[in-house]
């Protein structure tokens, strides 16, 4: 186990600390502050996986987001796959493997908890770095409440990696006093490990904050291991940095090839050094910088192999004086090496193509830098524009969106007084726009830098070699895309990046084109001999780095994943044994299953009761809906398609809601309960969308009209009771209501005391039985059930789920909206035109009822369907055809099947249908094609159990 | 997201609203004089423009109220918003 190649002394990290941790199965030791890769890199560890498609041997490339190589599985404490290891903070007792492109999600649920926070703020800034510190502080001192995220695990970005003084001190004393400062006020927020990784229309953004990954197993349970931050800022400061690009040559991507930037991050912030001798190739002045640091470091840089024909004046003489070499006009062609680069080939650049001339140069580190991409994901999210700058050979900002500034290299800025500026600049701007002005500007430390000299973007370089050419020129790492797969994307046609992205597949990797992008639109660019700028990018989409689902969901998993709405009375199903369906957000007892009971047996015996003696049903679900105000009447008239303004106090009437193309929307019962009051019932599924449609109407249609509209649906349990016996179980707890026949008529209501609560009960029937909807105080629901299970003991009652109502309705033709119904479905396709007023002058749907497709004949309607095989159940959805032995397809369907029982009343299975000309075909077959077989039914008239109605007064 | 000016509220989140589709689309006052043509240009024909577009919404998770707004579907942003029954606003 080396450590050689840590340093003795120097960076940012905390050697007291000492960690230990596994890797691939060997046990390794780091130092708090190391991220996994800069712990690997001080054990001499550059090899981390093998690439995906050609199993070539890969190593640490980048030193942050941008890695496209180092792809880990955690595996200790919990399982977490596809994880960077340039950005996992390394904790004691870490175990991780490098991954081949694809991770392993957990089996077992993960224990931690993740959760959300909504922010406001004046000013947002993203990125904590050499632009993001000033124009935090800038704006802070304004008064502003300004929220700074940065998603490393300390602030300072760019700053902690380098050695350039700030005011003659070392850049991080400078980062911890902006910091101190930043932290003792107290309108700001600082989110340090925190990626601001989505942004959206009107400065909404996302963030996900890593709060214990940190902490490996000593992370404390009750705090939220990652948080998602919802953040609506009344301005932006994109301070994002940016990222350095690879060049494409041949054997590009062999372990010991690394970004130069990144190289010098690992040295001055980790204090490691990835390699004892180092070839530098670069097409701009920031290379240099990292050379010299690497020389500090006691790398020996043997060359700098620079592209441009004249490398830049200053740095060139500080190279002489370190006796480095500097190697204008070059390029390096190709690599040696298996698992690590042994050598880099370096030509004139003139020659390079002709792969003539290459000379050897012995290395073990292979330092590129193809100029630097300005980190504009978030920028483009929020649909800014984006331009190419042809001296920087990337894109960059154009126009800012409204409430948005980008500030340093995010912003193609290079150096760094330049971005000091930028940022102070950027943040005063931005809490100017939020009505808070900077008492004086922001004092800026002083900076020595080199004049800077213009970069030559290379694309792609050298000899294009064997079969294909240029097939070992990776563009992408991790896809192992090569320049071979992007000619052959061009060859094929291909003009547009986002044809070549996705017939390639570079850039779609968990690192979306960071390294990538703007490589392969160069590539691009020079099969299709055009300008860069023409070909523009790919969208950039968030998230700008992956976040997991779990983040997302928050606490919004499990139980609290989406509302259960349960009836006062539902403890009692859960005691007896309901099994449970889901109606909306509402849980519902389907069936009360006996011992030894499947679900049809329970239905069947539950249909006996309801039809032959008593059963009693919760429909506490059902919408209610309080309608009060001089104009009530005249409203209902105007949205339900029968009369309901005539409806005497103490009657109730069936009414259906048509939206205004004809089709029926919902159903369900109107009470009057006073001359300026109704209520009105709704299906269990529709209540809010009822509530809402109602006030639509009145608020935007017809606020001349004097009505308030309130749910009451959880004010009210109510309990059908239903059967022959259900007026005998009634009489025997409410002795005081007159409930015989000619009293309580059918469609009535009356104020009872019913088992000693005040009650409202109404004759309505959903079965076609006499039967009894008895609605009391929510808080009384559970009393007066068990009141009436008891009270129908003698009689047998038998409480009954959704199921069984399903049934006893079907049978008597009663549809149920949404099941029956499509949204396609008029109520004369339901035969029920008799609820369709023809004396009202107007109301929602008249019209439509009179166009030329709702008059069609050949509509479909609703029909019975009789099985011819008794038994047979067809299965909702079914298909309907003409004949038995149906032809080649396409053949023409008729209808299909929307209910679908066994019937205890009947003997036999039988169906509700949708069927074109459905009342044509009475007495006639059609057939369900069903996998392997047909099956034959009767079309029928709808109504098959008593038909004239005879059993709904008892 | 966006963020909607609503009249009563002040600016709120949009997952508190829902769309209502294109404003000032009365529901005519004698549908039985119109064609069957002009009645299915009431149920189905809206306007689609690129720019300014007055739009209804209601606060269905806050004051539970309908307005009308002027918002430009290039840039989602609003540009105004009115009470119903008020005429479009004049956008400079």
């Amino acid at each position: 186990m080396s450590t050689g190649w840590r340093l003795p002394s120097g960076g940012r990290i905390r050697r007291e600390e000492a960690l230990r941790f596994t890797f691939d199965g060997d046990d390794h030791r780091g130092c708090g502050g190391d991220t996994l890769a800069s712990a690997l890199l001080a054990n001499g560890v550059h090899r981390v996986s093998t690439s995906i498609s050609h199993h070539r041997p890969r190593g640490i490339f980048a030193a942050g987001v941008d890695e496209p190589n180092a792809l880990v599985q955690l595996e200790h404490p919990f399982p977490e796959p596809m994880l960077t290891a340039t950005t996992v903070e390394l904790f004691d007792g870490l175990v991780a493997r490098g991954l081949s492109g694809r991770g392993r999600l957990p089996r077992e649920p993960d224990p931690a908890r993740y959760d959300a926070m909504h922010a406001h703020c004046d000013v947002l800034v993203v990125g904590a770095g050499a632009a993001g510190l000033p124009a935090a502080l800038a704006a802070a001192d304004t008064g502003a409440r300004v929220i700074v995220a940065d998603e490393q695990s300390e602030f300072g970005g760019t700053l902690l990696g380098i050695r350039d003084p700030l005011d003659g001190a070392p850049a991080a004393e400078w980062v911890g006093a902006a910091v101190e400062r930043l932290a003792g006020r107290p309108e700001v927020r600082l989110l340090p490990r925190t990626t601001v990784f989505g942004c959206y229309d009107g400065n909404y953004l996302l963030a996900l904050e890593r709060r214990t990954d940190h902490l490996g197993a000593a992370a404390p349970p009750a705090v939220s291991r990652q948080r998602i931050w919802r953040i609506r800022a009344g301005e932006v400061v994109l301070a994002t940095g940016a990222h350095e690009r690879p060049l494409v040559f041949a054997d590009n991507d062999r372990p010991g090839t690394m970004l130069a930037g990144a190289a010098r991050t690992y040295a001055n912030r980790y204090a490691v050094v990835p390699g004892r001798r180092a070839v530098v190739f670069t097409t701009n002045d920031s290379a240099y910088a990292a050379a010299h640091d690497l020389t500090h470091a006691g790398v020996e840089v043997v060359a700098i192999v620079d592209s441009r024909p004249q490398a830049a004046g200053a740095w060139a003489r500080r190279c002489a004086d370190h006796g480095i070499e500097v190697l204008q006009g070059h390029a390096v062609v190709g690599t040696s090496g298996t698992d690590r680069v042994t050598a880099a080939h370096v030509a004139e650049l003139s020659d390079a193509a002709a792969g003539a001339g290459s000379r050897s140069v012995d290395c073990d580190l292979l330092l590129v830098s193809g100029g630097w991409n300005p980190a504009v994901h978030l920028f483009s999210q929020a649909q800014g524009r984006l331009r190419f700058d042809d001296r920087l050979g990337a894109f960059v900002p154009d126009q800012e969106q409204p409430g948005q500034r980008v500030a340093g290299a995010a912003r193609g800025v290079l150096s760094l007084a330049e971005c000091l500026r930028d940022g102070a600049a950027a943040g005063a701007a931005a809490a100017a726009r939020t009505g808070h002005e900077a008492p004086s500007p922001l004092p800026l430390p002083s900076v020595a830098e080199l004049p800077e000299s213009p970069s030559r973007p290379l694309w792609m370089v050298g000899d294009p070699g064997g079969d294909p050419p240029w097939h070992r020129h990776f563009v992408d790492l991790q896809r192992d895309g090569t320049a071979a797969d992007v000619f052959r994307a061009t060859g094929a046609g291909m003009r547009s990046v986002e044809h070549v992205k996705r017939y390639t597949t570079i850039g779609t990797s968990h690192e979306q084109g960071k390294t990538s992008g703007v490589a392969a639109a160069g590539v691009v660019a020079e099969a299709l001999r055009v300008a860069v700028a023409d070909l523009g990018t790919t969208t950039f989409r968030p998230p700008y780095t992956p976040v997991a689902f779990a983040a997302l969901a928050g606490r919004d998993r499990g139980v609290l994943h989406d509302p259960v709405r349960v009836t006062p009375i539902h403890g009692w199903h859960v005691r007896h044994g309901a099994a449970f369906e889901n109606v909306g957000q509402w849980q519902r007892p389907r069936y009360y299953p006996r011992r030894g009971e499947d679900m049809a047996a329970a239905v069947l015996r539950e249909c006996r009761a309801a039809r032959e003696s008593v059963a009693l049903m919760d429909v506490s679900t059902l919408g209610k809906i309080e309608l009060q105000g001089p104009d009530a009447g005249e409203f209902l008239d105007r949205v339900y398609t029968n009369v309901m303004s005539t409806v005497a106090v103490g009657s109730i009437r069936y009414g259906v809601l048509c939206t205004a193309d004809g089709m029926v929307f919902d159903d369900g019962t109107v009470f009057r309960l006073a001359d300026d009051r109704f209520l009105a019932t709704t299906t269990t599924g529709n209540a809010a969308a009822v509530l809402d449609w109602f006030e639509e109407w009145l608020q935007t249609e017809w606020p001349e009209l004097a009505v308030h509209c309130t749910s009451v649906t959880e004010q009210w349990a109510t309990v059908a009771l239903v059967g022959p016996r259900s007026r005998d179980v009634l009489a025997g707890v409410a002795p005081s209501l007159a409930a015989d026949r000619e009293s309580f008529p059918f469609m009535t209501w009356r104020d009872a005391t019913v088992a000693g609560i005040a009650a409202r009960v109404a004759r309505i029937s959903f079965s076609g039985e006499l039967a009894y909807e008895i609605n009391v105080a929510g808080w009384d629901g559970l009393a007066l059930w068990e009141a009436l299970v008891a009270a129908g003991a003698r009689s047998g009652v038998a409480p009954y789920g959704t199921e069984a109502m399903h049934v006893l309705r079907a049978e008597k033709a009663y549809p149920i909206v949404g099941q029956d119904t499509d949204g396609t479905v008029t109520p004369h396709d339901l035969g029920m035109g008799w609820i369709v007023s023809k004396k009202k002058r107007d109301f929602i749907g008249k019209r439509s009822f009179g166009r030329p497709d709702n008059r069609r004949a050949d509509r479909k309607v609703l029909v019975g369907l009789l099985p011819v095989d008794g038994d047979e159940l067809l299965p909702e959805g079914a298909q309907l055809v003409e004949v038995a032995d149906p032809p080649r397809p396409p053949v023409p369907m008729i209808g299909h099947v929307t209910s679908s029982y066994r019937s205890a009343a009947l003997g036999r299975t039988f169906a509700l249908a949708l069927v074109q000309r459905g009342r044509e075909r009475l007495g006639q077959t059609v057939y369900a094609p069903l996998p392997g077989r047909i099956v034959a039914a009767t079309v029928t008239d709808p109504v098959l159990y008593d038909p004239d109605g005879a059993r709904r007064d008892g | 997201m966006l963020s909607v000016p609503c009249p009563w509220c002040g600016p709120r989140d949009e997952t508190e609203f829902s769309y209502g589709g294109q404003a000032h689309v009365a529901h005519p006052a004698e549908p039985d004089a119109l064609s069957d043509h002009e009645w299915s240009d009431y149920l189905f024909v809206r306007d689609n423009p690129r720019g300014p577009f007055a739009e209804r919404w209601c606060h269905s998770a806050g004051c539970r109220r309908w307005f009308n707004a002027v918002r430009d579907t290039v840039t989602h942003s609003f540009l105004a918003v009115y009470r119903i029954g008020d005429p479009v606003p004049e956008i400079s």
